[in-house]
């Protein structure tokens, strides 16, 4: 199967190698393609479509920026809490990328609870965000750190009840299975495109990538970091390199929320044509997924850019009102179909 | 063998240090970031016991949700930075009397059951359909049981929770 022999640590070792090496990186694409190019050209940003050729200097000088700072504490903080925060919240990201596949055998660990491990360690982060909220000492932190909290176990809620229909159609957690029901499935009997979840799970897709804005934090759901109203929401306390870790998280489980969609909706690194186990994918799987990842994120972009920000109580009435009592029917149509077809 | 016994050690000795530091520290948000420590040291060691579902479900409901709503209800309350004057009770010696009594019986009650046991390192790893498959077939009635017993508990607390 494998070119080399390796042992199971050696193996595991260069995965984990490549996949720490992976979201510094996913996270400086997502900045660079959409923060600083899509948002210039969308709101008039003159800055990042200046600096150097085609702007391609900013994000060097947004590095420099940020490791120059110095790295300050409130002096009524407490100091233990207030520096382990950013890290929780960048080990959720961390923990994340390890079932991610983007190919056959290109993932660090194919678990088997695949998709429920993902939503379990997605919902780490708020533990981090509480964390920096309560230990910078400070108001407005206090109540970012609250709102976030809020948030994001209300639409934790509609996430985890829409992948439940993906679960139901494919018959497993594991999302490597997802991605072979897909690859293996047909249309009215015509199978050459296999057959991705989105075309029957379009509900359930468009509940996922409602809530994965909200879990993201991503305006319009933005209220925990509303510099309007917070200042600036749970890291405004935050400078420099811990600043810097915050932002990476963002932009990194952003990257991660893309991928799962991706694999779950889209039919993930499978290429129509090719068998499911060919060696092959795992060298041209990471170019589709990075394809079909771009093309979520852009969506995900596009709305940050284009819409106002909600109002709390419009925010969680649309959670509880809206998002779950449809995914709930999803859930029950999909069982329905899956029990009479 | 080897490498899971020094895992164990290590885990072992964090969900220990955290527990005691969870009861003895003067802060209460401290407190309940030490029983995280706890929570997630116990979902590493289903993880060495090969029941991943068991410790996925761990971090979701324990870490994810319970912890989550325990700090949120305590910052939306009172949480003052620094120490507390006093957080342990007057009634700390039976508490940990108590907490003795109940760890020596349950650590004689494994001792007598499964004292001369060996664990069994190459063993089945339990796929997650094998659980769910137990859950809806073997254990139906308890889970339907304690799926009564938690709507019940729901609809309680939005009754109680109603002003009107």
């Amino acid at each position: 199967m494998s070119l080399l022999a390796l042992a199971y640590w050696q193996e595991t070792g260069i995965k984990l190698g490549l996949a720490l090496a992976v979201i510094p990186t996913t996270s400086l694409v997502l900045v660079y393609l959409f923060l600083f190019k899509m948002m210039a050209f969308m709101q008039s940003r003159l800055g990042p479509n200046d600096t150097g050729p085609y702007g391609s200097l900013q994000l060097i000088a947004e590095a420099i920026k940020f490791l120059q700072k110095e790295d300050i504490h409130p002096a009524q903080a407490d100091r233990r809490v207030f520096r382990m925060a950013p890290v929780v919240v960048l080990a959720s990201t961390f923990l994340l990328y390890v079932v991610l596949p983007a190919g056959p055998d290109a993932v660090v660990e194919n678990l088997d609870t695949g998709v429920f491990y993902a939503m379990a360690v997605s919902s780490l982060s708020v533990l981090g965000i509480l964390m920096a909220g309560w230990a910078s000492a400070n108001k407005y932190a206090l109540l970012g750190g609250l709102r976030a909290a809020g948030q994001l176990i209300a639409y934790e809620l509609p996430l985890i009840l829409a992948v439940m229909g993906v679960v139901v159609q494919a018959e497993s957690l594991n999302l490597q299975r997802i991605v072979e029901a897909q690859a293996t499935g047909e249309i009215f009997g015509f199978g050459a495109i296999g057959n991705p979840f989105i075309l029957t799970q379009f509900l359930a897709f468009l509940i996922f990538m409602i809530a994965a804005q909200a879990e993201l934090t991503q305006t319009p759901f933005d209220m925990p970091v509303a510099e309007t109203e917070l200042v600036g929401g749970f890291h405004i306390e935050y400078t420099g390199f811990r600043f810097l870790l915050f932002f990476m998280a963002e932009f990194g489980t952003a990257f991660a929320f893309a991928a799962l969609a991706s694999v779950m909706f889209l039919g993930g690194w499978w290429i129509p044509g090719f068998d499911v186990d060919d060696n092959i994918l795992n060298i041209l799987g990471p170019g589709v997924m990075l394809g079909k990842i771009l093309l979520i994120s852009f969506f995900i972009f596009w709305v940050r850019f284009t819409y106002p920000r909600l109002r709390e109580d419009q925010l969680q009435k649309f959670a509880w009102k809206v998002l779950i009592p449809l995914a709930l029917a999803n859930i029950v149509l999909t069982g329905i179909f899956k029990v009479v077809f | 063998m080897v490498a899971q016994n020094i895992f164990f050690g290590i885990l072992a000795a964090v969900v220990v240090v955290s527990a005691l530091r969870m009861v003895t520290t003067k802060n209460i948000v401290h407190a309940a970031l030490y029983l995280v420590a706890v929570l997630a040291g116990l979902g590493a060691l289903y993880v060495l016991l090969t029941a991943e579902f068991v410790a996925t479900t761990q971090v979701l409901v324990y870490i994810g949700a319970v912890m989550v709503l325990f700090l949120f209800g305590i910052m939306l309350t009172k949480a003052p930075l620094g120490d507390m004057m006093q957080m342990t009770g007057k009634q700390w010696p039976i508490a940990a009397l108590v907490a003795l009594l109940l760890g020596g019986v349950t650590v004689y009650a494994l001792l007598d059951r499964f004292g001369s046991d060996r664990l069994v390192m190459d063993g089945p790893v339990y796929k997650t359909a094998d659980v769910s498959d137990e859950v809806f077939s073997t254990y139906i009635i308890p889970f339907e049981a304690v799926s009564v017993l938690l709507l019940a508990a729901l609809i309680g607390a939005i009754v109680l929770a109603r002003k009107d």
